[in-house]
């Protein structure tokens, strides 16, 4: 089937070549890394993890969204779902590989990164998550290429497949419940020590994993033969709007505890990221766009005839993505490592190196996607010829 | 394959594998005679008692930073993004932030503190390293096999004490006299106090105890005998952010012992 992949417009091997040029710079950039260490990111002994986490953190959400296209279509047979279910296990193989590199270019000694295997700690966390990742990257490209494959050759998909889409939609629960505990359980960060992490994770996830998606299908509905129906756009987009106002209700949950209680530990972090602790503000504009624009996308949604309206709808789910991304692909890591130990605030800004790294990663990121997306594509496109 | 070329194979085999057996054994041999080291200095949990009153000149932290980062080539970055650090100075409000109030003597405000790692009971740091790079050994003593880390830096994330430091840059060009009997680190590894476990293996005290002049007094918190035992009966203590349940193995007396203050 990959043979797909291969064939394309002049568009498509432009925008296949424009992301390799990324992907050449960012490997350049990690080289110079791996040659001078970490200290060419904006990280610090206070702020130790910075911008690599927080995108690895973002993405796994990004990754177990695509149970949100297949719990409706599997367990209630939400059938205009069937034409894009391939779509969000896609998403989430991509997803996934973007999540492993993140964590991969963030190791101070990356060639051992084999003794997470060699050395399996079940009393860590991280060793979970490799764990649950790497089954669920396997079990997403194994439904999606095998129903795929089916497709191809006109046969329906064979049975045990139906077992493992089963198996996967509570295995995308588990890769943002374990993320979370990689924050959740951690004694002296306030910010993130929190029951609700878990929770958090996956309302932000659910929002914003099936606004890309949408954003995705009407991309593909612009460029090429994939015409995702408008009723399975407006069914994600309801998806988006309820996982989003849990998601911000979530947060208010974090306010009211941290300041009703009054502790200086849990208010620190919040005050730190909305409007500056100790003279240190440099999240506050990121923060404030971030509800501004979550508020708006929310509103926007809500509101039947602007849901329905495409171009007031890309521009709410663009809103949503965006402040899901600040909140969670920023806000949360950092505002975890601030007061430092001591009480102190240490600020962190990536490096440009870290920047083209990050670039270069998100680029792997998108020609996957494309490639599996072009395979997809082509081989409806030869089904529906083959109809007719 | 003719005879000759055999019995050559053979022989040469039979050789080298004798040799890496007799290696090995000599490994072996070795790590038995560390173990059975009668000068070694034992302990069910070892423990630190830091007299503040004994670091009230501005050179008292220094000199023991100083012995302690010399021993054990803790590179000297002056950059504090990248820093390392294994004991340092801070003050009261900022080891004790919790205990902060606005009535506090100045004599308090104004004391220097060494801090270090805690050599905690229920090391956070342990239990979420993903390679067991990070281990606490039966005596109490949390420390690091730093061929094993992979720098994912979860235990700095995890130790609510700051006592960890990572390599973000080469280390070496930063250490001025190397010490040949202990290691150096590689960029890209997390480092902090080890307790000196070297040199207890050895029947000596810490560097930073014998630097101290009597500032830092060790030994088993198990044993009621014990000197740091006997300090403890003796005056108030406070351990950092005890509520946090890791069991913080530093105990500071502020007022001194009955020689201080």
């Amino acid at each position: 089937m990959l043979e797909k992949a291969l064939y394309g417009s002049k568009r498509y091997y432009a925008w296949l070549g424009f992301l390799m040029i990324i992907i050449l710079a960012g490997l350049a950039a990690w080289f110079k890394q791996y040659d001078y260490g970490l200290g060419i990111t904006g990280m610090s002994r206070d702020v130790s993890w910075g911008l690599y986490i927080s995108q690895f953190t973002f993405m796994v959400g990004v990754a177990a969204s695509a149970v949100m296209v297949a719990i409706p279509f599997y367990l209630h047979d939400h059938k205009v779902f069937g034409k894009i279910v391939i779509l969000g296990e896609f998403l989430a193989v991509a997803a996934v590989i973007v999540c492993m590199l993140f964590i991969f270019v963030d190791l101070g000694q990356p060639a051992r990164f084999l003794n997470l295997i060699l050395h399996p700690s079940p009393n860590s966390v991280m060793f979970w998550d490799m764990c649950v990742l790497t089954g669920y990257l396997l079990l997403n490209f194994i439904i999606g290429w095998t129903v795929l494959g089916a497709e191809k050759k006109g046969f329906p998909a064979p049975g045990w497949v139906k077992t493992l889409t089963y198996i996967a939609i509570p295995w995308a629960i588990s890769i943002h419940t374990v993320t979370a505990f990689l924050y959740a359980g951690l004694p002296g960060r306030y910010y993130w020590l929190t029951a609700i992490m878990a929770a958090r994770f996956l309302s932000s996830a659910f929002a914003a994993g099936p606004a890309l998606l949408i954003i995705v299908c009407l991309i593909l509905r612009k460029f090429t033969s994939f015409k995702t129906s408008t009723d399975a756009i407006q069914s994600l987009a309801k998806i988006v709007t309820y996982a989003m106002i849990i998601n911000v209700f979530f947060v208010l949950l974090e306010v009211f505890t941290a300041f009703y209680s009054n502790i200086p530990g849990h208010m620190a972090a919040i005050k730190y990221l909305f409007v500056g602790l100790d003279g240190y503000n440099n999240l506050v504009p990121f923060m404030w766009t971030a509800a501004i624009l979550a508020f708006s996308g929310i509103t926007l949604l809500l509101i039947p005839h602007m849901r329905q309206n495409e171009k007031i709808l890309t521009f709410a789910l663009i809103a949503v993505f965006i402040a899901s991304w600040l909140d969670k692909g920023i806000g949360l890591v950092l505002g975890g490592f601030v007061p430092n130990a001591f009480g102190r605030v240490t600020e962190y800004i990536p490096s440009v190196t870290e920047i083209i790294i990050i670039l270069g990663i998100y680029a792997v990121g998108l020609l996957l996607l494309t490639v599996l997306y072009k395979v997809v594509i082509g081989v409806r496109e030869y089904s529906i010829d083959y109809d007719h | 394959m003719n005879r000759r070329d055999f019995i050559k194979t053979i022989t040469a085999f039979g050789i080298s594998s004798a040799a890496v057996y007799g290696g090995l054994n000599h490994i072996g041999t070795q790590a038995a005679l560390m173990e059975k080291n009668s000068a070694a200095q034992q302990a069910k949990r070892w423990g630190m008692v830091i007299d503040v009153s004994k670091f009230q000149n501005a050179e008292d932290i220094k000199r023991v930073a100083a012995a302690c980062h010399r021993y054990h080539n803790v590179p000297d970055i002056d950059d504090p993004a990248h820093e390392i650090k294994w004991i340092w100075q801070e003050d009261f409000e900022h080891t004790f932030a919790e205990l902060e109030s606005e009535y506090l003597s100045e004599t308090i405000k104004q004391l220097d503190f060494p801090v270090l790692c805690n050599h905690c009971d229920n090391p956070p740091c342990v239990r979420v390293c993903p390679t067991q790079a990070t281990f606490k050994q039966e005596d109490g003593i949390v420390t690091m096999d730093y061929h094993r880390c992979i720098g994912c830096r979860f235990c700095m994330a995890a130790c609510p004490f700051g006592a960890r430091s990572f390599n973000f840059v080469d280390p070496r060009p930063f250490i001025d006299e190397v010490n040949p009997e202990l290691a150096t680190r590689t960029i890209g590894v997390v480092e902090k106090c080890n307790f000196c476990a070297e040199r207890l293996a050895q029947g000596l005290d810490p560097v930073c105890v014998e630097a101290s002049h009597g500032g830092i007094i060790f030994g088993d918190l198990e044993d009621p005998a014990s000197p740091v035992r006997k300090v403890l009966n003796e005056n108030f203590f406070i351990r950092r952010k005890v509520e946090l349940g890791t069991g913080p193995g530093i105990y500071y007396v502020i007022k001194g012992g009955k020689a201080g203050a």
